[in-house]
């Protein structure tokens, strides 16, 4: 038990660096830092297949964000500006993590799955007969391709949506580019 | 007490996202965010003292150790939803840095209110 | 983004292999042992990356063109949803595990009806998909830095 408030704790002190840091560079590898012990909490977490795609997914998360900080002027204003706005704001963030604790104490205690306290739950059903409905000895397989196909293809809709938004807004322009205009004012 | 502590790490990241100036922070803050949920709904499934929801050989030799690995699985359920929005956080991810790319070639800067007083 | 030094290239040539082989074998027994395509196809995506990190950009597109790699993006997702047609044509219901009658033998590779087949294409789609906006993105910073200088 202690080892989740260990890595719990070491998480929300590389967010807050992430966070307050002046230097974008820092404040990505915060961000890994993160990632990887989010991934060793799923692993405790009896969750394998979560850890390796969480380390997997982390790693091709860092090239991306590396790729857009490094190179750039890393050099950003301080907002003494807008001071009343950020005082504002954190008060009102405040107000709501002080309301949000107290639906926590509603939830069972760590530990006790929150299916094992409702009767008729899916999750019952899934675990015990996942293997002689579906014959997937990975249960999480078994519910991501056959029980709950339609969230896999709902999935690929987004990726592929979001993947081609990128491509798009990426793409170098052919038209305007002066590399392509030159030849045509020299001729 | 865990629970509060990703509701804790759910405010920073929405802190950092309200705030902060910088884009390249509001995406940070966005992912922070992304962690605390993910983290919250494993933790929902957990059992003390659980196995991973994966069937071995030793579990199908007789009825009492199917038995015993029904009563003692962690949830399949949140572990399911969660895998797919990692790869759907790293689909969007790459959508915001290259908006943010996609801004710093136009203006030359990832400062928000810079970019609001330039276009006038 | 000339790549880098002799020791990074041949390193990274080797272990390539290695990390394609491992994306195989994380995909085609994402049934039995933890996996699936999810995870295979982060990490086929990681290979080529690695390679392209090395060599450069030009070296990639030699070696994996870019045409190649949206029609296995579209190939991915065809074939899931041809799967799911499948399902509907022989047993009645999208998605229905027609397969799973065939072969009933639990804890072996030819097992579980569609859910190989379906892990096949979804490790394709997303190893294709996120291998295409890496590379676009770092086509994209390479223009930049060409117009600045």
């Amino acid at each position: 038990m202690t080892i989740f408030y260990i890595l719990m704790i070491f998480i929300v002190i590389a967010s807050l660096i992430a966070v307050e840091t002046t230097d974008l560079l820092s404040a990505v590898i915060c961000i890994g830092a993160m990632g990887f012990g989010v991934s060793l909490i799923f692993l405790f977490l009896r969750a394998p297949d979560i850890a390796i795609t969480q380390i997997v997914v982390e790693v091709l998360g860092l090239i991306i964000l590396i790729r857009a900080t490094i190179s750039r002027d890393l050099t950003f204003i301080s907002g003494d500006k807008e001071f009343f706005g950020t005082v504002v704001s954190v008060a009102i963030i405040f107000v709501i993590f002080l309301a949000g604790l107290r639906v926590f104490e509603t939830l069972p205690e760590f530990g006790t799955a929150i299916f094992t306290e409702a009767p008729n739950a899916a999750s019952q059903t899934y675990i015990s007969q996942g293997l002689d409905k579906t014959g997937a000895a990975n249960l999480v397989t078994s519910v991501i391709l056959d029980y709950r196909a339609y969230d896999t293809l709902g999935e690929a809709t987004v990726l592929f949506t979001s993947i081609i938004g990128a491509t798009v807004l990426l793409r170098r322009k052919t038209k305007n580019t002066p590399e392509t205009l030159q030849p045509v004012s020299e001729s | 007490m865990l629970y509060a502590l990703c509701f804790l790490l759910f405010m920073i990241g929405l802190y950092c996202a309200v705030v902060k100036k910088n884009m390249v922070k509001i995406v940070v803050g966005i992912l922070i965010m992304e962690y605390a949920v993910n983290l919250f709904l494993i933790m929902l499934g957990y059992r003390q003292g659980g196995v991973a929801p994966i069937i071995d050989k030793s579990h199908l030799e007789s009825q009492a150790a199917l038995n015993n690995f029904v009563s003692s699985s962690v949830d399949p359920l949140p572990q399911a939803l969660v895998l797919t929005a990692i790869v759907i956080s790293l689909g969007s991810l790459a959508l915001m840095i290259s908006i943010c790319i996609r801004t710093y070639e136009k203006y030359g800067t990832f400062d928000i209110t810079e970019i609001r007083r330039l276009r006038g | 983004m000339k790549g880098m030094t002799i020791i990074v290239k041949t390193i990274s040539s080797w272990v390539k292999m290695l990390i394609v082989l491992f994306g195989i074998y994380i995909i085609l027994f994402g049934h039995l042992t933890p996996g699936g395509g999810f995870a295979g196809g982060v990490i086929l995506a990681s290979s080529y990356v690695l390679l392209m990190l090395a060599f450069g950009g030009e070296f990639v597109k030699k070696d994996l063109p870019l045409p190649l790699v949206s029609k296995l993006d579209c190939l991915g997702a065809f074939a899931f949803i041809l799967i799911a047609i499948l399902g509907l044509v022989f047993g009645g219901v999208f998605f229905a595990n027609f397969l799973f009658e065939k072969y009933g033998q639990p804890l072996n590779l030819l097992s579980a009806g569609t859910i190989p087949l379906s892990n096949i294409a979804i490790g394709l789609k997303v190893g294709a998909s996120l291998f295409l906006v890496i590379f676009s993105l770092s086509i994209c910073c390479k223009g930049s830095q060409l117009d600045r200088k």
